[in-house]
Parts: C-alpha cells; structure tokens; sequence
C-alpha cells in the first residue's frame, strides 16, 4: 500500500494489521504479553476509557498483539473488524450475549458441532434463549421457525461432520427478510474456501483452533463483525435491538448504532461482552494463530489436494458404504458446494464402515499415521468416532439429524503424503474387515 | 440528535454530550458516500473538552432526510441553514475531502460566522477522473473499492475508531455501502464526485473566509495529494489569511489512519 488494486488473499493472510515495530524494528509480529498500557496523561486515561481515543487500557479487552489478529481475521473476511475469544465457543457466547438476553430467541441449523448444539439447546435454555433447530437444507423451515422474539439465525458453512452445506444467499435472505442477522460457524472452512460475508452473513466466528492455527497447538476463537446489518433500521421496525440501538447506561449511555453506522455490533460486543464475561485471548495464543495464517493459503491447498485422493479412495473401498463428502455426485450438497465452495467443502469430513461397533473400534486403533483425538483442521491427519466422543451428549434423533451414525468415522485430512495417508486408511480397513 | 433544516429532519451526532449552543460550536461535515461516524473520535473528544459538537449527516445520507446536494454551493446553503436551524451563532467548520470544499464555501458565505477553518484532505479543483465518474454511475462497488485503495496508506492502521481489532479498510467499504443504499432515491456516490468535480469557486471562497485556515493534509494522499492544495494554501496566504499546516504520514483517511494526530492538529487550532 498505497497500490492500485485490493490487496490479495495472500498478501493480506501475511501483512493484514501487522507492520514492522516502529520502537524496534521487528519484523514479525511481537508479543505483548503485558496485561495494561501505560497512560500518557490522566486526560489520555479518561479518553481512552471514553471512547475519545483509540488505544489499548487492559488486555482483557484488548491487546496490541490481538488486534493484529483481529484486523487480519476481519482482512481475511471482508470484515470490518474482529474479536478474538478465549476459544470458538466464547466467541459463539459472545455473539449470543451481545444481541440478546432472556426471552429471545435462535434459529439454529441441526447440523452443528456438539459443543454449539449443547450451549445453545442446553446452557443458552437455562437464561431464558431458546432455540429452534432446523435442518440446514430446510429452507421452509428456517422461515417458519422465526418469531417476533427471533435474534438470530445460526448455521455452520459445513456442518459438522455430515457436511451439509449451508445455503447461506438464501438463509440470509430469509434472515434480511425478517430483521435478524444470520451467524456462520466458518471453522471447517476458513476463509479460504469460502467468504460467507459475499454471499450474505452478517457475522462469522472461527474456532481458531482449527485450520486457523492450523497446528493443534493452541485454543481460540475469532468472532468477525460484516457491518452489513443495519441494526438500527432493524430495530425501528422491530423493537428487536434495543442493545445496539438505545442508550446503554452500563457504558455511558452510548447508543452504540450513533457512534458507528457500521460497527455498533463490535463495540459493544467488545466493551460489554469482554469487559463483563472476560472471555478474552491471550497474547501468545493469538501470536501462535497469526503464525498460523500466514501459510493458510499454502496449508488449505494441500489439504484440499489430499481431501480430494483419500475421498476418491475411500469411495472406492467395498468395505465402506458410505463417504460424506461434497466431492461426491451422491453426496446431497455436491451442487450447492460445487456453487458456494468452489475450492472444496474442507478436509473434515466423515464415512461409514459396513462393519459393527468392534470393527470400528478396530480400524481406529490400527491406524498409525491419523491420530485419534478430539480436534480437527491440525496439520497432521486426525480421526475419532463421533458419536462416542464429540457428538456424545446428543440423542439417537439429533445425531441423524446431523448426519451421523452409530459407525461414523470422522477424519481431518492434514498435510502428509498423500499416499502415505492411503496406506494407513488400507492397512486399517483390512484389520477392521478380518475383527468381524 | 435531529435538527430540522430547510423543514427536513437532519441527524447531527452531539459527542455524546448534549447540545448546548452556549459552548463553542464545532461542525464536522463528511465526504462523498460517508456519514457523521468518520469522525467520532475527533467529534467524541472535542464535545467531552468544552466544545459543542454538531457532525452532521448531509441530506440524504444515511439518518438524514432530504434531497443529497448536488453541489458544493448547494451544500453550503445547507450548512448556513443548519447553523440557524440550530441557534448557533457562530461555529468552526471541519470538513473532509468533499466536506472540506462544503466548509471552504459555507465559510466564504458565513464571514464572521465562521471562526476556524479546518480542511482535511482537500484540494483545489478536487477533479475526479471520467473514469471513476463512470464506476461510481454504473458500479458503485467496483468505484468504491477503487477509492478505498486509493484512500489508504498501509494495512495495519493504528488503533482507530472503533478501537483496537478494527478493519479500516473494510469498515469504510462497509460504510460506504450502507451510504449508498441508505438513498434509494439518488446515487450519493456519483452526485458527490460530480460536485467535487464541478466546483470551481475555491480560489475566491478561501479569499472570502474572515477566519483562520488549517489543512490537514495526508503526506502520502492519492486522492487529494498535498501538491493539489497548495494553490489554495498560496491563495490563502495571498489574501492575508492565518494558514497553517499539518501533513501526518498518511493517506487520505486521516481520521482512521492517524486518529491522534489528527485531532490534536484540529484540537490544538481550535483552542489557539
């Protein structure tokens, strides 16, 4: 900058909120680990504190270090601005507290990660929000699931791990249509595969964790604010977000839609939801993340390269029944991702084995190179059973709803050899086919 | 709070603190496809230090009514009218970019109303290419990505309004959508560069002003380069005029991309 065109993806996944340290001259992004900022004056101390002027007062609320993060997440979206969390459920938590309180209410899609389906079905019921779970491709049902009290519409880009792809132009629509946001869990895609702001979200979040990091090393969450929604307009005909839209006396009486046309969701989202829950990320943590995205180009790529052969593979195994992955014609999002994915639906995803419990159990325990764990989007090749482990807590109706069996393997392909990978998965099926 | 102008309702953003035409007043007036939050920094501090702030949102843009000025000179009119409507006797006028030929003009027709000139990012002719005339016409989102390269300096902007975590970048983009299409009637983009590009007026309204002249020009500017206004400041200084200077390192967005110097420059020029 200044240049004559956008910057690109992988210009902005290295350079985005970050320059070389004007006191020192490092290059790479430092780490500030220091909880709070010296002020220069007790005028600057009040500002600050006012929202006068900029600047950083207590890394629970914010840190030079995350704001790197932060603005290259937002870059990296089509954002205008981010948060990051002490992990993707903080970050779902903060969206939820930020728009809503007792009495509201979420349309959620079925097909969410375990953990989502628990806060929001179980936790979120327990202070007053409920939720109405509606299948992704239902789209009848997202509209009639919608009441006067209605906050917010949720669904991830894939679901987890079934992989139904959220048709996010008409869900949104509906959403517009009605006053409320749409919310996209964008975690199994990143940005890279997919923006869901272009095709109508208002916010995103990411578990961080995941292919942003991309290492396995550190938890962490990053919810993006579009600046599409007009809250305020949204409020004057629905009366739905008072938060944003009339003065708060818990800060100053800020009517947060005046002090920014675009950006009220952030700022309190920030100053409220941070300040009060506290569930904020550490500097080190966002450091090892923004180490992370700086190859997210490179590293989604070669698991899309080597998501494409084990597919192909298993798919042709007679000792497997069923594959779920959109790259597949019997999959029932291959349109819709071939249209909203066009890179691929991620390198999460699961299959069947023909065999029983025990085989199962087998196939697992025989693999070398994945390894079985609770996590996914590491750049090592992982696999667990999900309705054992991730999805445990959800009934036998739920589970299908999301697309998931008793003999559900999950797999995140990571960036080993391809046919290193293959080999595994073969010695695997064939241990798994002869425990029958 | 919403002052009626010219029988129309007109959003202007007090700083938090309530209007009181008693104090100094100050009126910050945005440019082509923004709206009164570009400068809530400079607006929020100065209300909260003894000045009375009035950041209008111009006709039709965004919370305010009314037809969008199809001139500067319209546009000026338009601010007079907002000074009466708002029993403000006298103000300083802070404009930016397109704002900052409304303030040029609205304080050659104020005389002695206006008591400090403040034109950030300005130039004189403000020409815009038939190029991007064309965009702003015929795709306003390619012309608005177009200007938004072009307003910037770098990518990693200091903490600014909205504060730390925030895409400035991205959040003028943001803004400059919801501007547009908060008029279903007029396409503001467009109207305001063909009236930026049709003023031709500046050389005799900055010899007209009865006031101090400050410009805040951005060092690395593509949209209004400093070498673009030195025919005003040369004028200025001709007529007799207080001119002063202030050229922070950066593009044409200097409220988010050097929010402190910027309003330290104005701060400082409003209190001398």
């Amino acid at each position: 900058m200044p240049g004559y065109s956008d910057p690109g993806f992988d210009t902005l996944a290295l350079h985005a909120g970050a320059a070389p340290d004007p006191a020192t001259g490092a290059r790479a992004v430092p780490i500030h680990l220091s909880t709070s900022f010296v002020f220069e004056s007790s005028d600057h101390a009040a500002a600050l504190f006012n929202l006068e002027r900029a600047g950083h007062v207590y890394s629970r609320i914010s840190n030079p270090t995350n704001a790197v993060l932060e603005q290259r997440v937002a870059a990296l979206e089509g954002g205008i601005g981010a948060i990051a969390t002490a992990s993707g459920q903080a970050a779902l938590h903060l969206a939820v507290a930020t728009l809503m309180g007792a009495g509201s209410h979420i349309v959620a899609s079925t097909a969410l990660y375990g953990g989502s389906q628990n806060l929001l079905h179980y936790t979120m019921r327990r202070f007053g929000i409920e939720t109405t779970f509606v299948k992704p491709g239902d789209i009848d049902g997202w509209r009639a699931a919608i009441r006067p009290e209605t906050r917010l519409l949720f669904g991830e880009t894939v679901g987890n791990p079934g992989l139904d792809v959220l048709d996010i132009p008409t869900v949104s629509a509906i959403a517009h249509e009605a006053g409320v946001p749409l919310l996209v869990d964008s975690t199994l895609t990143s940005p890279w595969l997919i923006k869901p702001f272009d095709l109508g979200a208002d916010l995103v979040y990411h578990s961080a964790t995941k292919f942003l990091s991309g290492h396995g090393t550190v938890i962490g969450g990053v919810l993006v604010d579009g600046g599409s929604f007009d809250w305020a307009a949204s409020h004057a005909t629905s009366g739905r977000f008072a938060e944003l839209a009339q003065a708060y006396d818990g800060f100053h009486n800020m009517v947060f839609t005046e002090e920014s046309t675009v950006g009220a969701f952030l700022l309190r989202a920030r100053r409220e939801g941070l300040r009060d829950f506290g569930a904020c990320m550490s500097p080190h943590t966002a450091w090892l993340i923004l180490q992370g995205i700086e190859t997210l180009p490179l590293r989604m790529e070669r698991h899309m390269a080597n998501t494409r052969k084990v597919v192909e593979f298993l798919a042709g195994q007679p000792f497997v029944s069923r594959v779920g992955h959109p790259l597949l014609e019997s999959h029932p999002s291959h349109a819709l991702a071939n249209k909203l994915l066009p890179r691929g639906a991620g390198s999460v995803f699961s299959f069947d084995l023909k065999g029983n419990r025990e085989q199962g159990k087998k196939f697992i325990e025989t693999l070398k190179i994945f390894s079985h764990l609770a996590n996914v989007g590491d750049c090592r090749s992982l696999v667990i059973h999900p309705a054992s482990t991730t999805h445990f807590r959800m009934s036998d109706e739920a589970l299908a709803a999301g697309g998931i069996g008793q003999g559900t393997i999950r797999l995140s392909i990571g960036l080993e050899d391809a046919d290193d990978l293959i080999d595994d998965l073969k010695r695997a099926l064939k241990a798994a086919e002869k425990a029958a | 709070m919403i002052v009626t102008v010219n029988g129309t309702p007109t959003y202007c953003y007090t700083g938090g603190k309530p209007f009181d035409a008693a104090k100094p007043t100050v009126v910050f007036i945005h440019g082509v496809l923004n709206d009164h939050s570009v400068w809530i920094l400079q607006s929020r501090y100065l209300a909260h230090h003894g000045f009375n702030v009035l950041a209008v949102d111009l006709p039709g843009h965004c919370r305010s009514a009314g037809e969008a000025p199809s001139s500067v000179e319209q546009a000026a009119d338009f601010i007079a009218a907002l000074l009466d409507a708002a029993g403000v006797q006298r103000a300083a006028l802070v404009g930016h970019s397109w704002g900052s030929l409304i303030a040029l003009e609205a304080a050659a027709r104020l005389g002695e109303r206006v008591t400090q000139l403040v034109l950030v990012g300005t130039a004189f002719p403000m020409k815009v290419s038939q190029a991007l005339l064309d965009a702003a016409q015929n795709d306003p989102e390619a012309a608005m990505k177009m200007v938004n390269v072009f307003s910037r300096s770098t990518l990693a902007a200091p903490p600014s309004a909205l504060g730390p975590g925030t895409w400035v970048y991205g959040a003028s983009l943001a803004l400059g959508r919801r501007v547009l299409r908060s008029n279903q009637d007029a396409n503001v983009f467009h109207r305001g560069f063909l009236a930026c590009d049709r003023y031709t007026h500046g050389e005799e309204a900055i010899a007209q002003i009865a006031c101090p002249v400050l410009f805040v020009l951005g060092a690395q500017d593509q949209m209004t380069p400093p070498k673009a206004a030195q025919g005003l400041i040369a004028k200025a200084r001709a007529a007799g005029k207080t001119v002063q200077v202030a050229q922070p390192p950066v593009g044409h967005h200097q409220m988010t991309e050097t929010p402190d110097e910027t309003l330290f420059a104005i701060r400082d020029f409003l209190i001398r």
